[in-house]
């Protein structure tokens, strides 16, 4: 049988959650070698005869074994779990409370658990991503380095200072206490976001492990959307956001691997479902008082999904939506993406002021879409001297091939060479 | 047509992805499936366990496991070729050099 190409890497993560459950948190190395094992065993007879009919059962009956020996061995020396000691004591009470907790719905809470844990207030964001995509994810060391240009021995001392501060806690984040969970639910909430972002907008965009870090995104909302604890409005305007970009996916890289263009994107290669459960997420939302950020880029991104073409587009709603986003958290960045809709609303010379007023502009100038953008605006106001020169900072700026391809391409097209 | 038996040694396990453990996987898979579909294959043969007793001297002492990583037979498999060199030449696309492996090809001592 075939089996999805991630399957280790979602299995590792899933077993890994569950086994960490029964170890305590502070046993993370032992439950990530437990994991390995199991995986090394799959490996080594699978190689043969191919995997078994249902090789996720198999999996997990591997590591299960392998966790009661470790029970049977060390629960004399070592301290597992505090709130199950007393269920791991006996044979009689063992093997069933190890059962419980490799049932499915178990799994399912051990990982949205291992999430908020990884989500440690204390940690930087960077570690809080990077240990949530090695330990729930199953990704390794140089795959996360591949994914933001990073070195391995940085994302190393990360995962070191992530794994010491889950330690600390001992047991995995407890989900009955209310208060705590919303107190928790931002900081998650903020890594999966920049974790989607990383793969949507990130640093290395020929590489394929960043179609996989929206999909990890997607699926690790999909474990807080699942759960009661995790259903807020934040979590559904969130898990909105990241369906309708998404949906946008399949259109952004051509052929050859070239970003398109937002303007000139195949609307019709947009992901129709996607958009369908964006907006079901976002109409769900609503409820509730709260306006957060996600709100409202997951309502810019409705507008878009909405328009039949980047023409027929409601830019004065997006504008509205932009300035709501501004007041509730300025940026220069966003402050720019308003501009781009006021330029497309009442023509590019509102545009070109709408940037000339944006404080802050100086952060904006090591940004090749900063350029880019002037560089849109004049060409659509018929400069073309002007828009060259725009076009050619930005892309002196681009900060890698496909930047730099989709950079030039529309500097071509200001030359007339196109 | 004569019988050789691959014996792989090493190229397991050390620390390695969970997507690349899988990618090896297949590499595996594909590689003994082409052998297969060529009719090289007498008997796919088996994994073996890494741990084991080994059973030695005339006191005829067990003792366990585990034996030395790069040598530790991790399966065999049963081929049919012409000749010994054939039989090595075969050896060569098998992924466990990948991985730090070694394949000793042996030929069934003709009864």
């Amino acid at each position: 049988m075939e089996l999805d190409a991630r399957f280790f890497r979602r299995e590792a993560g899933r077993l890994t959650a569950a086994l960490t459950r029964l170890f305590g948190v502070h046993n993370l190395a032992l439950a990530e070698d437990v994991t390995q094992d199991a995986l090394c065993r799959a490996l080594e007879v699978w190689k043969f005869h191919g995997p078994p009919p249902n090789p996720s059962a198999w999996l997990m009956a591997t590591a299960k074994n392998r966790a009661l020996d470790v029970l049977r061995r060390e629960r004399t020396v070592r301290t597992f779990a505090p709130e199950l000691a007393r269920w791991l004591e006996t044979e009689w009470t063992l093997r069933p409370t190890v059962d419980a907790l490799f049932a499915a719905g178990a799994i399912q809470d051990d990982q949205l658990r291992m999430m908020l844990s990884c989500c440690h207030p204390r940690l930087p964001e960077e570690a809080q991503i990077a240990v949530i995509l090695q330990v729930l994810c199953g990704f390794g060391v140089n795959e996360i380095a591949g994914a933001f240009l990073d070195t391995p021995s940085a994302v190393e001392k990360r995962l070191t200072r992530a794994k010491r501060a889950l330690a600390a806690a001992k047991s995995l984040f407890d989900l009955a206490d209310a208060g705590e969970v919303a107190a928790r639910l931002p900081i998650v909430h903020r890594a999966l976001y920049l974790l989607f972002n990383e793969g949507y907008h990130g640093a290395s965009p020929e590489s394929a492990v960043r179609a996989e870090l929206c999909q990890e995104a997607l699926r690790l909302i999909g474990l807080l959307l699942d759960h009661p604890a995790g259903q807020t409005a934040a979590t559904r305007a969130l898990a909105a956001l990241m369906c309708l970009h998404a949906a946008r996916m399949p259109s952004r890289l051509d052929d050859a691997g070239d970003l398109t263009p937002f303007f000139e994107q195949d609307r019709s290669r947009w992901d129709r479902a996607l958009i369908a459960d964006g907006r079901r997420l976002l109409d769900q939302s609503a409820a509730g008082m709260e306006v957060t950020v996600y709100h409202l880029e997951a309502a810019i991104a409705c507008v878009h999904a909405s328009a039949p073409s980047a023409h027929d587009t409601d830019w004065a709603a997006i504008v509205r939506l932009y300035d709501a986003l501004l007041a509730l958290r300025p940026s220069p960045v966003v402050a720019l993406h308003r501009a781009i809709a006021l330029g497309q609303q009442r023509g590019p010379e509102h545009g070109l002021a709408a940037i000339a007023a944006i404080s802050g502009r100086e952060r904006l100038e090591r940004y090749p879409f900063y350029a880019a953008a002037l560089a849109e605006m004049e060409m659509a106001r018929g400069e073309r001297a002007r828009a060259r020169d725009r076009f050619r900072e930005a892309l002196a700026l681009a900060r890698n091939p496909t930047e730099r391809r989709a950079l030039e391409r529309r500097l071509a097209a200001c030359e007339g060479r196109s | 047509m004569s019988q050789f038996v691959f014996l792989y040694r090493g190229g397991m396990g050390g620390d390695v992805s969970p997507a690349e453990m899988q990618q090896q996987m297949e590499r595996w898979m594909t590689w003994l499936k082409e052998l297969g579909d060529k009719g090289f294959i007498k008997d796919m043969g088996q994994p073996l366990e890494r741990t084991g007793k080994v059973v030695s001297g005339k006191q005829k002492v067990v003792t366990d496991g585990p034996f030395a990583e790069k040598d530790l037979v991790s399966g065999y498999t049963l081929i049919e070729a012409q000749s010994l060199s054939q039989a090595a030449e075969l050896a060569t696309g098998c992924p466990v050099f990948l991985y730090g492996g070694a394949v000793e090809v042996r030929p069934v001592a003709k009864m």
